[in-house]
Parts: C-alpha cells; sequence; structure tokens
C-alpha cells in the first residue's frame, strides 16, 4: 500500500438486470483527501459503494475503477479488500456466533498479511482504537453485529476502518443513526485513519462534515455526478435542498 | 493431563508401532444364537451375561425395524451380511493402504500426527501407550475412579455392572439396544465415588486406546452421590471403518446431587450406519448433560436422552449435527420430566450441505404429578444449498398444568450479503462461509474442551472448501 493512492473512477454505468442505476461517474481521488458525495435517496450512492467493493449483484456495463492505474473491477471483493478497498456499510450485516474479537484478528490477518501484528502488539493496537472510539472491552465477546445497536455497529464499521488501513475508504452513511457524542466519536476515528487513504464519505447532512472536513463535495442525481465543488457546496445543499440543481440542469 | 499433552506423548510413541497381533478370532458373517453364546463364552462371561445376551439377540431377531426415520437407508441393512467377529486382541485388520486418499489428506490438513492417524484409520498396530495409560489411571484411582473398559469393567467389578448394566437402556428398549446387548464389545465402564470431583475431562486415554472405538461398544457411567465427572469421546478427524454398522449403547447414571458431562464428536466416514442408544438418569437434583456432535457417517439416528426421576433434577441436551452428500443426520433429544422442579434445555443445531439431510427428532415429556416443570427446546437450521433440507419432528406431551414451556425452530440460509459483508474484510468465500458455519455451531463448541473446539472449527473450514459456485 506504498502507491500513489490514486482512485480513478471513468465513465462507470452499472445495472441491475435491466436497470441502469449508475449513468457514467467520473471521480478522481487522492491520497489524504475526503470527498464527500450527497443526494437523494435511491440516486445511487450505496450502489457505488458496493461496486466498488465487488458486490456481485450488480452488473458494470462501461467503464473502469483503477487504483494506480490498475484495474480492480475484475478483482474479487476479497482481493480489493486485500489490495486496501475498504467499507463502512450502511447496513452492516450479523453475524452470530462470530465473536468481534476473533473477527477482527482474522481480518486484520487476512488483509495485512505480512504486516499483521503479533498477538500483542495487535491487542495494543485494538485498545489504542476501541478507547479512541469509547468502546467497551466486552464488545470483543459480543457476536459481530448480533443484536447491536444503530450507533455500535457503525462504531464497529470504524473501529475495523482504523484496523485494517485501506487506501480507499467508502464511508456508507456512517453517521446516520448517531447521536451527538457518539458522531463526533466516531469522526475522531475516521480522522485518524485517513490520512493515508483516498476516503469517500457518503452522507446526506452537512453536521457529520463539520467534524470530517472535505477537500469535495460531489452531488449525485440519477446516478450521474451533476456538481461538485468545495465544502461550501454541501451547506448551499443544507440551505436549498436538491431542487435547484434540477433546475440548473435543465436550464444548462 | 491436558490432551495436547496426550498427543505430545502419541507422538513419542510413534516408534512404538509393531506388527499386528494374529490373536484376533473371526466369526462368519450372520448372527445366531451360538454366534452369541461363543462371544460371551469367549470373554469368559458370567451367567448372567450370557444370559441377557441371548434373551436380547431373541428379542433383536423378532423386534421390527423402527417404523420412522430414513427407512429407505434403514432397510438396508443388511445384519446377515455382517460379521459379528470379537477382538481378543486390538484393532481391526485394515491395512492403512486400504484408507481413502481423501481421508488421508484430511488428516494431514487437521494436523494429525503419524501416528494417531493410523489409529484413527483403523490399522491393527498397537501402541506402547501402557505407560500413559496407566499415568492417568493413577490419577484416577487416587481418588478411587474406577475408569476400564467395559470388558475389564466386568471382569473385576462384576457386582456393579450386574447391578446397572441395561437398567437405563433395556435391551427390550429398540432393535439396535438389543442388537447391541446381544453382541456388545469394548466401551468404558466408569464408577466416581460419592462426592469425588473429577476435575479435567477424562479424554486424554481415549484418543489413544483403540480398544475404544469398537462396532458395539457399550458404555456405562455411574456418578455416585455427590460426585461430578466429564467425559469426551471420540474426535474430529475422519473415523474411517470398514464395518458399516456401528451401534453403540450408553448408560449414565447420575444419582443425588451428582453431575455428569458426556460429549462427544463424531466423524464417521460415509460409509458408516451410526444407530446409537444413549440415556440417562438423573436422580434427586443431579445434572446431566450431553455434548453431541455429529459429522459424516451415511445415517446417524441418535437422541441422547435424560430421565429425570428425582426432583430437581437437570437437563441439558446440545447437539449440532452436519449432513453432506448422501448423508442424513436424524439427530435430537429426549427428556422425561418424572418428579417436581425438575428442568431441561434442549439446543439443537444442524447443517445441511451438497444435498444432505439434517433432522431433528426431539421429545419431552411431563408427567402429571411433574408439578412446576421448565421446559426449554431452541432448534436451528442452516441450510447452505438448494438441495439441501432440513426437517423438524418435535413432540411434547405435557400432562401437567403447572409446566412452563418454550418451543423455538427456526430455519435459515446463508445470504449473500453476509457473504459479501466477510468477503469485504479479505475473506474468501469458502472463508466466509466457514466464518458463518462455525458461528452457528459455536454455542456447542464453546462446551468442548479447546483442542476439540480448534479442531472442529478447522474441519468445518474443510468442508467448506471449494464448494461454493
Ligand atoms: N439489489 C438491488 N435490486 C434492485 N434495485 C436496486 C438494488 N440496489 C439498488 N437498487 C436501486 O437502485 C437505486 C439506487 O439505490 P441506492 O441504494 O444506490 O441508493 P442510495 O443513493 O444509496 O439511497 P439512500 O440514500 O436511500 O441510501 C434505487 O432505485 C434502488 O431501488
Ligand atoms: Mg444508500
Amino acid at each position: 500500500m506504498s502507491g500513489e493512492g490514486v482512485v480513478e473512477i471513468r465513465n462507470l454505468h452499472v445495472s441491475i438486470g435491466d436497470e441502469a442505476i449508475l449513468n457514467g461517474i467520473d471521480l478522481t481521488m487522492k491520497k489524504g483527501e475526503i470527498h464527500a458525495l450527497m443526494g437523494r435517496n435511491g440516486s445511487g450512492k450505496s450502489t457505488l459503494a458496493k461496486v466498488l467493493m465487488g458486490h456481485p449483484e450488480y452488473e458494470v456495463t462501461e467503464g473502469s475503477v483503477t487504483i494506480d492505474g490498475e484495474d480492480i473491477l475484475s478483482l474479487e471483493p476479497w482481493e480489493r479488500a486485500r489490495l486496501g478497498v475498504f467499507l463502512s456499510f450502511q447496513y452492516p450485516q450479523s453475524v452470530p456466533g462470530l465473536q468481534v474479537g476473533n473477527f477482527l484478528r482474522k481480518s486484520v490477518a487476512a488483509i495485512r498479511g505480512d504486516n499483521t501484528p503479533k498477538a500483542r502488539e495487535f491487542r495494543k493496537e485494538l485498545k489504542t482504537c476501541m478507547d479512541l472510539l469509547d468502546v467497551d472491552k466486552k464488545f470483543l465477546g459480543r457476536y459481530v453485529n448480533d443484536g447491536f445497536s444503530g450507533g455500535e455497529k457503525k462504531r464497529l464499521e470504524i473501529l475495523q476502518l482504523m484496523l485494517l488501513k485501506p487506501q480507499l475508504a467508502v464511508l456508507d452513511e456512517t453517521d446516520s443513526g448517531l447521536d451527538i457524542d457518539a458522531l463526533r466519536t466516531v469522526a475522531t476515528g475516521i480522522n485518524s485513519s485517513v490520512g493515508n487513504a483516498a476516503c469517500l464519505i457518503i452522507t446526506h447532512y452537512q453536521r457529520i462534515l463539520d467534524h470530517v472536513n472535505p477537500d469535495y463535495v460531489h452531488v449525485i442525481v440519477d446516478g450521474k455526478i451533476v456538481a461538485s465543488g468545495g465544502p461550501e457546496l454541501a451547506l448551499k445543499l443544507e440551505d436549498k435542498g436538491y431542487e435547484w440543481l434540477g433546475e440548473e440542469r435543465v436550464a444548462a | 493431563m491436558s490432551d495436547s499433552e496426550a498427543r505430545d506423548v502419541v507422538g513419542e510413541y510413534e516408534a512404538g508401532w509393531h506388527d499386528p497381533e494374529t490373536s484376533t478370532v473371526r466369526f462368519d458373517a450372520g448372527l445366531s444364537e451360538q454366534v452369541v453364546r461363543d462371544i460371551s463364552e469367549l470373554k469368559n462371561e458370567p451367567e448372567w451375561m450370557t444370559d441377557i445376551r441371548v434373551k436380547a439377540f431373541h428379542h433383536f431377531m423378532k423386534q421390527p425395524m423402527p417404523s420412522w426415520g430414513n427407512l429407505e437407508i434403514l432397510n438396508n441393512i443388511d445384519f446377515e451380511a455382517i460379521t459379528y467377529f470379537l477382538r481378543s486382541g486390538n484393532k481391526t485388520e485394515n491395512d492403512w493402504d486400504d484408507v481413502p486418499e481423501d481421508i488421508k489428506r484430511t488428516f494431514d490438513r487437521l494436523g494429525i500426527p503419524d501416528a494417531e492417524q493410523k489409529w484413527l484409520g483403523g490399522v491393527t498396530a498397537q501402541y506402547e501407550s501402557e505407560a500413559v495409560y496407566h499415568s492417568i489411571r493413577e490419577d484416577l484411582e487416587a481418588q478411587g475412579v474406577i475408569f476400564l473398559d467395559m470388558d475389564s469393567g466386568l471382569k473385576e467389578h462384576e457386582d456393579l455392572v450386574k447391578e446397572y448394566f441395561c437398567k437405563v437402556v433395556p435391551y427390550q428398549d429398540n432393535k439396535f439396544s438389543a442388537l447391541n446387548t446381544a453382541v456388545w464389545s469394548g466401551g468404558s465402564f466408569i464408577y466416581v465415588p460419592k462426592g469425588v470431583k473429577v476435575e479435567m475431562p477424562v479424554q486424554a486415554y481415549f484418543r489413544i486406546n483403540a480398544k475404544n472405538m469398537g462396532q458395539f461398544e457399550r458404555t456405562l457411567i455411574i456418578a455416585d452421590e455427590g460426585s461430578s465427572i466429564h467425559y469426551v469421546e471420540g474426535c474430529t478427524a475422519p473415523t474411517y471403518s470398514t464395518e458399516s454398522l456401528h451401534s453403540a449403547v450408553v448408560e449414565l447414571i447420575a444419582h443425588k446431587d451428582a453431575h455428569i458431562r458426556y460429549s462427544t464428536v463424531q466423524n464417521w466416514s460415509n460409509n458408516v450406519y451410526n444407530l446409537v442408544t444413549k440415556r440417562a438418569i438423573a436422580h434427586k437434583n443431579a445434572t446431566v448433560e450431553w455434548v453431541d456432535g455429529n459429522i459424516g457417517s451415511k445415517l446417524t439416528m441418535k437422541y441422547p436422552a435424560v430421565i429425570l426421576k428425582g426432583e430437581g433434577s437437570h437437563a441439558e441436551v446440545i447437539s449440532v449435527a452436519y449432513a453432506g452428500q448422501g448423508q442424513h443426520q436424524d439427530a435430537g433429544a429426549k427428556v422425561h420430566h418424572l418428579a417436581r422442579n425438575t428442568t431441561s434445555k434442549i439446543l439443537s443445531k444442524s447443517i445441511s450441505k451438497d444435498g444432505g439431510r439434517g433432522s431433528y427428532r426431539g421429545m419431552v415429556t411431563v408427567a402429571k404429578k411433574a408439578e412446576n416443570c421448565k421446559v426449554n427446546v431452541v432448534c436451528d437450521a442452516l441450510i447452505l444449498d438448494e438441495d439441501s433440507q432440513s426437517d423438524t419432528y418435535p413432540t411434547m406431551e405435557i400432562s401437567n398444568p403447572t409446566c412452563r414451556s418454550e418451543h423455538e425452530a427456526s430455519v435459515s440460509k446463508v445470504s449473500d450479503e453476509q457473504l459479501f459483508y466477510l468477503m469485504s474484510r479479505g475473506h474468501t468465500e469458502d472463508e466466509s462461509m466457514a466464518l458463518i458455519v462455525n458461528g452457528f455451531f459455536e454455542p456447542f463448541t464453546r462446551e468442548l474442551p479447546m483442542e476439540y473446539a480448534v479442531e472442529l472449527n478447522k474441519l468445518m473450514a474443510l468442508e467448506m472448501e471449494g464448494s461454493i459456485g
């Protein structure tokens, strides 16, 4: 993961069955950059996130995604993960019987490979991350996302982000359902681990962007990025909603 | 001694293989009263045992096959083709070369040492393991615990055996308990005296004692008042057997305040019919726990049972079954609440894959006079593909209105989203499947001694390999 960390999404078209969901996404992200992606419900944000991770259900009909020039679309999800792609899920899945501690250790081993810390170092690293995220040690003995509250699920996602050290981090609505304190904690976790990653934060709200300052904000409508700008774009959306974008497009 | 220590010792004895003993006595195929009498005579048994065997034989002959279960498979068993042979020396005369390659490979991948592999493969070589055997026995003997194979138990403690043999599982119970009683050989005999608590699970010995894994083994465990013991049998490695019918009987007696836990992990090769009767009696305030894991075999029919005879006694049956290609696991539990304030918990989990079939068959009864009982039954099935099957046959007969009972059943499939979530964390599809499957078995696995738990997880991971596509 020593590369430049340039992620390029070019003219990405995705459909499921006969239905086109993404209609030519173009986006370039570099290591250390935070990009926010905003858009109405159903506009295709999660689809983009899952396609980047390699969800088998979606079909890429056109376009490419590369990291440092290497095509990732032909890779299996686990190969992408090992290459440094990470997705914080909008709806994390539960795995009854699989203990969080065990799961984290195995995932770190799978992804960090030769750089996997020894048991003792790992425990130390884990403790640092858990302290920062304000999660109790008991967490490790619970089953992955099984009976977790919304906030606990999101914390576990960010704990994984911190431990897996990706070069492309896609965070799908990690802020939704968090109370104000939890939002701040989770944001601290995100900030601590995205310095070496290109980070795509999918959100509906300005409030997480108060804590995690985006370099760029993009707006997606009907599977296409229709506007890009700096942090002020998010503020404008918060203020005016999405209506004006449609008008401008029609006008353009 | 811990399991791993025992295994180390086994390793050391690797050089101790010697040529097969030749003292094996073999009978012609088929069963007759004479064969049964011959077995008893060869073992020099007391007359009462010969009588029970003969009676059991006649019962077996006239008893019809069970009218339930997998009749298609059951009715295929040809009793005449089976050789009811007796080994006076050590185990069978299989040749290690005859053990199928895939099983040898599995041994390797589970990290089972060579020597133990051969033993599990049923090769007729004998360990110089007497030293190990003795040190364990000395520990137990110092506490007054009797721990013998069943044949020696009968010789050395005839009175005890006579008092309890066939009392929990009468030979009339079912066709296979009758067959076992007629021709039994091997198995374990354990007596734990009053108040003695055996701290470590008694297991190591059995991983190195070839006599244990017979075709018709018979086990009897008596825990006297206030005593406790945890017995572990079997192993997760595939146990290759050329003999297709395995029909064991296990009887447990937990006296007042005693605690018996009996853990089994079995992985028979897939030519085996594994038809086992396991039953316990729990007296006042006693606890009996069956922890039972079934993998492999062609057909397993096994329903560990507890009779809650004494007030305040408690039963727990935790079982898992994995049915792969061409396999049917018909497993479950039975609990009979005969006394007041008795409680029971049944947790049954099955996984079926590649056309395998997992069935839960359970029966709980609460007697009219049994006031204030509690019953909890949970059975979960996980089906891994379209070709596989799971079914449940739960029965509850509650004749006392004060009983509180709960019953939950679930059938689930592995969802694509669950797999995707795990794959996004760097785990291949097979590995992800193994994480889900081992998670599903976890409530069972955590009850096992560490060594077994680790092996079982590895085994299930192997089972998931290369299977998805
Ligand atoms: N697996 C699927 N099957 C059918 N339709 C799908 C599937 N996944 C996404 N879609 C459709 O694609 C469109 C985009 O969905 P997506 O989940 O990407 O939206 P989103 O922008 O993340 O919305 P939200 O803000 O509500 O999370 C929607 O119309 C959705 O119904
Ligand atoms: Mg979404």
